[in-house]
């Protein structure tokens, strides 16, 4: 599904990746790890194309399709999905609107029609509950006076209603209180199946207690310095990351 | 200029009622003494007059039959007085009135009425700085009076609309308008000013004065629709009592020329005052605003919020002022005005102009020029969103949220789908707006 080959990524004439590999096959979730500043998010917005983020070397196949030469756009309707760390507030726009044209566009590149209203409105009512999420908030602006916790359920919100091939989650755990994280893994493990591939992008072991990963990746320094199973998350929770740094 | 000064008043319809005429005599003498603005005036530092550097002549003809079929304006059911080049036109208009409120044409006003004209005219421009003032007055034909019985509560908007067809070249109209809000009446007004697209030029030198009575309620939405080569300069003049509350919705999409000023005075305590305002200049139309609250007495409240997107090789002058006089303690104010800018060779100039005499008040003011947040866009994009889509989404959005907040429904639907088509003309990228 996902072919990083020695990918090299700079942001602002620093480079943060420095010749990154990592392959993703369909049905996989891969916890990458690893101490600040090691390139984490940086990975994942170079993959989902956000601007100031260039890519001096290296190869991404997504899907088999060259990845990197695609608009940041082309890419979500490909079926890439990056959950924000930080999702953005944009009062005026609502979320139902919002939600719509994001589907539509999805549902156009598949070669379906733009999806009813009224059908449109069901299935959003129905993912607003799987994430617990109140329905006043299809009506407010996209994340706007959203807490910390509503934010990261809107992204889940929309994942569901994406229906993505390849979830990337950047610290979607980050400052979420126990309840919140329960309701993210349970939509993390509802939407989990033989098509579809995840990469949680996380600090802590914590999520991975609730959505068991396959693989568990450490980058330091840029590139992914060792490669286990879920065992290896244990490890580093106990030994932290030092010890791998030395070794990079 | 002088020929501008002098021209419209040789050329000043004779239509007008007779009792009418004092008043358009003091106009005469007031605009002769009046010195041009120029861009060295204060008032009007960013705002060019040399639209007006032309002949404009008032149509004299009747104009009941000028074809207006193109001109969209609100359907809102309520009264609605319609007026074309200037002329009353009964056709397109619908005076039943409910309980409580009277209509009159000061050119069909009998002598009661033109009495009682007479005495409120004027009461809330008394005292402006607005040079074009004493011009409307010397070239006024015609104007309607809507007085509001105290105590009334009138359910359906009332609507004055004033279409210029483009049948005439370079037409001048002078509109006015005069409400009397009876004490702890409410009433939703809707003045409405649209052209057809054949791009004749039309000056409009549009008063309007409202006066609010103790504990009136008062909903105002003034929708400039003029496109092209209009030139609209005009202002609304408002007079509140105590425990008034005014709500003003002012939306001017661009066109040669449009200034607007709009003046609150607040005169009685406890008065409150809301201004929302979205403007949208593009191509080469300007936009200026002039806002002025004055607080005269204490503890009264305002709150105003403009905000415009500029386009093209556009541009748009915004210039709050807010004047607190020594004895408006307890005074609080509220100011903000945000501009959005969609190409490098856009202009805005935006001025919180706040004269503070009294100690204990509150009064914040802020104002913003910027263009689309290049992240916001990017958040949309990683959600599949095309690029074109959402730029549309983020600038409807950047004014949607004024719009949502307008409590006339009826106004609001009217609105929603004419800014969208604003932004862009393929409906593709305004499907999800609305």
């Amino acid at each position: 599904m996902l072919k990083i080959d020695n990918l090299h990524a700079r942001v602002e004439n620093e480079d943060i990746l420095k010749g990154l590999n990592l392959t993703v096959n369909p049905g996989e979730v891969h916890a990458i790890m690893g101490p600040n500043g090691s390139g984490k998010s940086t990975l994942g917005h170079v993959l989902a194309g956000r601007p100031g983020y260039s890519v001096s070397a290296g190869s991404v196949q997504f899907l088999g399709e060259d990845l990197l030469a695609m608009d940041t756009e082309e890419r979500a309707q490909l079926g890439l999905f990056l959950a924000f760390q930080y999702p953005v507030e944009i009062p005026g726009v609502s979320n139902m609107e919002f939600l719509k044209a994001a589907v539509d566009a999805v549902r156009e590149r598949r070669g379906e029609e733009a999806i009813g209203s009224v059908d449109f409105l069901k299935l959003a009512r129905e993912a607003c509950k799987s994430v617990d999420l109140d329905q006043s908030f299809l009506k407010r602006g996209v994340n706007e006076g959203f807490s910390g916790g509503e934010k990261k359920r809107n992204e889940l919100l929309q994942m569901m209603l994406l229906q993505p091939k390849l979830c990337i989650m950047d610290e979607t755990d980050s400052g979420l209180d126990i309840d919140a994280l329960q309701v993210v893994s349970r939509g993390i493990n509802e939407m989990r199946d033989a098509g579809r591939a995840f990469i949680l992008v996380t600090h802590y072991q914590r999520l991975l207690n609730f959505v068991e990963p396959d693989h568990v990746h450490v980058l330091a320094g840029g590139r992914i310095v060792r490669s286990g199973d879920k065992s290896l998350a244990l490890e580093l929770e106990e030994r932290g990351y030092a010890w791998l740094e030395d070794a990079a | 200029m002088s020929d501008f000064m002098q021209q419209p008043i040789r050329e000043a319809p004779e239509l007008a009622p007779a009792w009418l005429r004092p008043l358009q005599q003091r106009g005469r003498e007031a605009w002769q003494q009046t010195p041009f603005p120029t861009r060295k005036t204060e008032a009007w530092k960013y705002t060019s007059l040399q639209a007006l550097q032309q002949r404009f002549v008032a149509a004299d003809r009747d104009s009941a039959s000028t074809d207006v079929s193109d001109i969209e304006f609100p359907q809102l059911g309520g009264p609605t007085l319609v007026f074309t080049d200037g002329h009353y036109s009964p056709a397109l208009s619908s005076r039943e009135l409910p309980d409580g409120l009277s209509v009159v044409r000061f050119a069909e006003a009998d002598d009661a009425q033109a009495a009682r004209i007479r005495e409120l005219l004027g009461s809330a421009v008394a005292g402006s700085r607005h040079v074009f003032v004493p011009l409307n007055e010397a070239t006024l034909a015609d104007g309607v009076f809507l007085d509001i019985q105290p105590d009334a509560r009138l359910e359906a908007p009332i609507q004055i609309v004033w279409l210029t067809s483009g049948a005439d070249a370079a037409l001048a109209l002078s509109q006015r308008l005069l409400v009397n809000c009876g004490a702890h009446s409410e009433a939703t007004l809707v003045e409405t000013f649209a052209s057809s697209d054949t791009g004749a030029t039309a000056f409009t030198n549009g008063v309007s004065e409202l006066l609010l009575g103790e504990g009136a309620r008062l909903q105002h939405c003034r929708l400039h629709l003029e496109q092209d080569n209009a030139v609209h300069i005009g202002g609304v003049h408002i007079r509140q009592s105590a425990n008034s509350q005014l709500y003003g919705f002012h939306l001017a999409l661009g066109s040669d020329l449009k200034r607007i000023d709009l003046v609150v005075d607040h005169q009685g305590a406890g008065a409150h005052c809301e201004l929302d305002g979205i403007y949208l200049p593009r191509g080469s139309e300007t936009v200026d605003y002039h806002t002025c609250i004055e607080h005269s007495v204490p503890h009264c409240t305002s709150r105003e919020r403009f905000r415009g997107i500029v386009g093209d090789e556009a541009s748009a002058i915004f210039n709050g002022r807010i004047h607190i006089h020594p004895q408006a303690q307890k005074t609080r104010a509220e100011l903000s005005n945000k501009n959005l800018l969609t190409s490098h060779k856009a202009e805005v100039n935006t001025k919180p102009e706040l004269e503070i005499y009294a100690d204990d008040v509150q009064c914040a003011h802020g104002a913003t020029v910027a263009q689309l947040d290049p992240m916001t866009r990017h958040y949309l994009r990683t959600r599949g969103v095309p690029r074109e889509e959402a730029e549309v989404m983020l600038s409807y959005g950047f004014i949607n949220e004024l719009v949502e907040d307008l409590p006339c429904a009826a106004v609001r639907d009217f609105v929603k789908p004419l800014l969208a088509s604003r932004f862009a003309r393929n409906p593709r990228l305004t499907r999800h707006l609305l």
